[in-house]
């Protein structure tokens, strides 16, 4: 039996916030436990929570570029459940009024722009986190709420995708989204971006959707892909046996690459969600969201378009220039003062991206700068070092943020363009190669390409290439 | 006259005047609840050290000429739902017994800040959830004017205390009326803020929507003072409002000429103790006499008051107690197996029964398929209530009516029926759900001697008038000043 694969996402992104959203503890990653709480996010007896305007805007700002409807009137609301790791045994979220619904995020699927509609979007606060001991029959557990409290966003996809490729588009997208508005550092090894799936089959043709699976438990975007091929043929095996799909949420396991059910849909935990008494309802006017609008910047997708249309890229090359807001800034700032996108285009996504990945750099904070770049090739085009000379002068650059000048004269990398100096190479380099040049001259016109290889050689590649073979056939002809 | 008679304002003159050195009134205080608490009963704990080394500060302070707090020297209960840094904070609870919080409540803070001495923590239901004060996790307050009866509640504890001579002022709270109450059956003042003039911060919740600290003290003009120090906006509660805090001492004596009091028929209803209803009646004839105008106005939703309450405040607990879990602090179980095992142990032992019954009907509101037809439905009754004294307050400067239908009831009485017991709040229910502020003051006294509240209710931040007209009719009277004749045996110890 054929079957169409449904699958909706629910993506958790902690903001990028300084501090907390409602207390003024520090959200930093990776501190020794429980060194970043206070009575606030450790839920002792009668503190009260305080929200973080910044984490809101960080939200609000999410919700605009996924498109939502922001309501005017939204509030928080409590979500319980009891578990170690949530100090107040309820959660601060939103139910009933969602800071942002019904938006939409276009994905780009082999060439193809697909609509994936987002049911909501809203903000609460993150858990703390459960440390199991290692040690043999320990009969205990440890709590570390440094990360209680730390804001985070919520996405929820509607069912709108149909295959793994639409998955990885959509989890690519939006996390460039998350990057390019900076709501978010999607550091998904750190947990700061999180996915659950949800996954139903129905017959090919069919209307009605069928029984609908969660998977918690993804841990990075390759175990989403995964979790949803062995599902998908996990409820296809059933199906064909004649079985029902269970509606269930179920946990997926990394090591062995299978899901296991972690509890049926009659277990389904019952939230008692009402709204949030210690907190007023927030009031997003006309002006803030405004206010909050201008601070969007052009979204991945849209400035790849523009890319492609204005500087006549390949689809390739401007993937990879969009790939991060910082490369695409990049580019653009070089050819503000050099008009040669293609240049620079090349320099960024092979010269630049190789440095990096050798280099194993941080993307974010290299040292060199766009007019340095530009000043590099502006050297290059009046002819002042070849190319070969200038990937040394650029690998130097990466790494130590010089001027291309600087390192150039202090190298004393500078092309040779004198004709004395060229000529005496020459000389030498006939007069050591007495059966080249009888090649050469019974006809083989590829001996002069050797000279020239010895004359660069000999110069260190700094004499200027044009020159010596000019000179060099000159020479060997008179 | 003993020293631990006198008001807040008479003992603030005498101490700054250098008359009173606080070090020698605080032994004093300390000295009275020593004998006399233990047949009151009112507080949990005594901060002596704490207490006395605070003034000799005060005292070091006045001898050197620097300035001094408003309270300055001034003895204070609070309490213990509220927390003080270092101090225990139980709520009467047995779940909270090792609780020491590491902060202090807005109110606290602002205590200590105006050289206030606080004396200790007192007694009341537990997480103030009661009337009577029966509730508390570890003893039974008893009512200073009459040992065998309750002294209300849940405050019992902060208004015995100042009913008998064991402290001057006191803290409560007042989440239904659990200031009001206990200071009408204890014959003092209580006041209860407007919901958002008082931060809650620090105020250990139990109906977050509903919950406010309030004031006890001995009569209208202390309790201008307290709220003075109290009142104000603080950014850790959202819900405090950012509105001035006016002087409330000064025009205090404005007195109520031409003022419209409105009395709603609803709470002069059936049920009413003709005791009580007599002396509404004379503090009517008294106020018409002052030069305000009566005016007859109807509450129409008053009837679901209760009920409605019951589902607003108990599906709030439910969610605050949620905390009490035995994972990061208070009593957790000592034998569990597994973490589910250990939660289930550690809040059936920990929590009373009046508590889990709360939180049980509480979670029932908010389930999936009975939150429209309880929590959202009884929120939009609240609404109709509001609306009720929006509608009232167009027609009359403030509301006067009882503050409890009746003048007391003996300790046990109502502790088995937990049904009658919540009617116990019907007058000062309403006064919660709208958010509006109310004070009760002594207005005479039943054939059994046991003293009868009067509640005037105002507009949202309108306490400054609520204590005009409550000053109107305590210069002219003298219940305020009757003081109970502690009559305990050592056998009721």
């Amino acid at each position: 039996m054929e079957y169409e694969v449904i699958v909706g996402l629910e993506t958790h992104a902690e903001l990028a916030t300084v501090t907390k959203l409602f207390c003024g503890c520090s959200t930093k990653f990776g501190s020794e436990p429980n060194t970043q709480v206070c009575p606030v996010c450790l839920g002792m007896p009668g503190v009260l929570p305080v929200m973080n305007k910044k984490a809101f805007e960080y939200a609000l700002k999410a919700a605009i570029a996924l498109n939502c409807k922001i309501d005017e009137f939204t509030n928080f609301d409590r979500k319980s459940y009891y578990y170690p790791d949530l100090p107040k045994n309820y959660q601060i979220s939103q139910n009933y009024y969602n800071l942002g619904v019904d938006g939409y995020m276009d994905i780009c699927v082999h060439d193809r722009i697909n609509r994936v509609r987002i049911h909501n979007v809203h903000l609460e606060e993150e858990a703390g986190k459960l440390i199991h001991p290692e040690e043999a029959g320990a009969d205990y557990s440890l709590v570390d709420f440094n990360r209680a409290g730390v804001p985070l966003l919520e996405i929820v996809s509607y069912p709108d995708m149909r295959n793994v490729d639409e998955v990885e588009s959509y989890m690519q997208t939006l996390r460039k989204i998350l990057l390019y508005t900076e709501v978010s550092d999607c550091k998904m090894q750190e947990g700061s971006l999180r996915f659950e799936a949800s996954i139903s089959l129905r017959k090919k043709g069919a209307e009605k959707l069928g029984n609908r699976v969660e998977i918690k438990n993804l841990n990075s975007m390759k175990s989403v892909l995964k979790a949803i091929e062995y599902e998908t043929k996990r409820q296809a095996d059933s199906l064909d046996q004649g079985e029902t799909v269970d509606r269930e949420t179920r946990l997926w396991d990394e090591v062995n690459e299978k899901s296991a059910r972690m509890r049926s849909k009659e277990e389904a935990q019952d939230y008692r969600y009402f709204p949030e008494p210690d907190l007023l309802p927030v009031v997003v006017d006309g002006k803030w969201l405004d206010e909050v609008k201008v601070t969007i910047p052009e979204l991945p997708l849209a400035r790849k378009q523009r890319f492609i249309e204005v500087f006549k890229l390949s689809d390739y090359d401007t993937s990879l220039l969009v790939e991060e807001k910082i490369l695409a800034d990049f580019f653009e700032d070089c050819i503000k003062i050099v008009d040669r996108p293609k240049v620079f285009c090349n320099w960024i996504t092979n010269d630049l991206l190789r440095e990096v990945n050798e280099r194993k750099l941080d993307i974010h904070h290299l040292p060199i700068r766009p007019y340095q770049l530009a000043a590099l090739v502006e050297i290059i085009e009046k002819g002042a070092i070849s190319s070969t000379i200038a990937r040394e002068v650029f690998s130097e650059m990466v790494q130590t943020g010089e001027a291309p000048q600087a390192i150039i004269e202090e190298k004393k990398l500078a092309q040779i363009s004198d004709e004395g100096l060229i000529e005496a190479v020459i000389v030498k380099v006939i007069s050591g190669n007495p059966a080249v040049i009888e090649d050469y001259k019974k006809g083989k016109k590829n001996a002069l390409t050797f000279l020239v290889g010895q004359v660069m050689k000999e110069t260190k590649g700094k004499a200027n290439p044009k020159m010596v073979n000019e000179l060099l056939q000159r020479k060997i002809d008179a | 006259m003993r020293l631990f008679e006198y008001t807040a304002l008479q003992i603030k003159e005498k101490i700054i005047s250098g008359e009173i050195r606080p070090v020698d009134l605080t032994k004093q205080f300390i000295e009275q609840i020593k004998n006399i608490d233990p047949h009151v009963q009112a507080y949990l704990s005594i901060h002596e050290d704490e207490a006395l080394k605070k003034a000799a500060q005060i005292q070091k302070k006045i001898e050197n000429a620097e300035n001094v707090g408003f309270l300055a020297g001034v003895p204070i209960a609070i309490k213990d739902n509220i927390c003080t840094k270092g101090l225990h904070t139980t709520c009467a609870s047995k779940i909270l017994r090792n609780f020491i919080p590491p902060y202090d409540a807005c109110v606290v803070k602002r205590l200590k800040e105006e050289d206030a001495i606080i004396l200790g923590k007192t007694n009341l239901d537990e997480f103030a959830m009661g009337s009577s004060t029966e509730n508390s996790g570890y003893k039974i307050t008893r009512n200073p004017w009459n040992p065998e009866y309750v002294p209300g509640g849940s405050s019992g504890g902060s208004a015995a205390a100042v009913a008998a001579d064991l402290s001057i002022m006191a803290l409560g709270s007042d989440t239904g009326g659990s200031v009001r109450q206990p200071a009408a059956l204890c014959g003092v003042v209580g006041v209860k803020p407007t919901y958002g003039r008082v931060s809650r911060f620090g105020l250990i919740a139990f109906g977050s929507s509903l919950d406010q600290i309030g004031t006890f003290t001995r009569d209208v003009k202390d309790a201008a003072l307290l709220l003075q120090v109290i009142a104000g906006h603080d950014f850790h509660d959202s819900t405090s409002m950012p509105v001035p805090v006016p002087d409330y001492l000064r025009e205090i004596d404005a007195g109520v000429r031409g003022l419209r009091i409105g009395i709603p028929k609803e709470y002069f209803s059936a049920g009413l103790n003709e005791d009580v209803h007599n002396a509404l009646k004379n503090v009517l004839r008294k106020y018409e006499q002052l030069g305000a105008n009566v005016i007859d106005i109807s509450l129409p939703h008053t009837e679901y008051a209760v009920a409605v309450y019951y589902i607003v405040a108990n599906a709030e607990a439910s969610s605050n107690l949620a905390r009490y879990d035995g994972v990061r602090y208070g009593y957790r179980a000592s034998k569990s197996n597994g973490i589910v095992d250990m939660y289930c142990r550690t809040r059936s032992e920990g929590f009373g029964n009046e508590v889990k019954r709360r939180i049980m009907l509480g979670n029932y509101a908010l389930s999936s398929g009975y939150y429209d037809a309880y929590y959202l439905k009884a929120s939009r009754v609240r609404n109709l209530i509001k609306g009720d004294f929006d509608g009232a307050f167009q027609k009359v400067d403030c509301i006067i009516c009882p503050t409890s239908p009746v003048p007391g009831f003996k300790i046990g009485e109502r502790a088995k029926n937990p049904l009658e017991m919540y009617l116990s709040d019907i007058y000062t229910i309403p006064a919660n759900l709208a958010g509006i502020p109310g004070i009760s003051l002594p207005c005479g006294f039943s054939k059994e001697g046991l003293p009868i509240g009067m509640q005037i209710l105002g507009k949202h931040f309108e306490e400054k008038k609520l204590l005009q007209i409550a000053y109107a009719f305590e210069r002219e009277t003298d219940f305020h000043r009757k003081k109970p004749v502690l009559k305990f045996s050592l056998t009721q110890k």
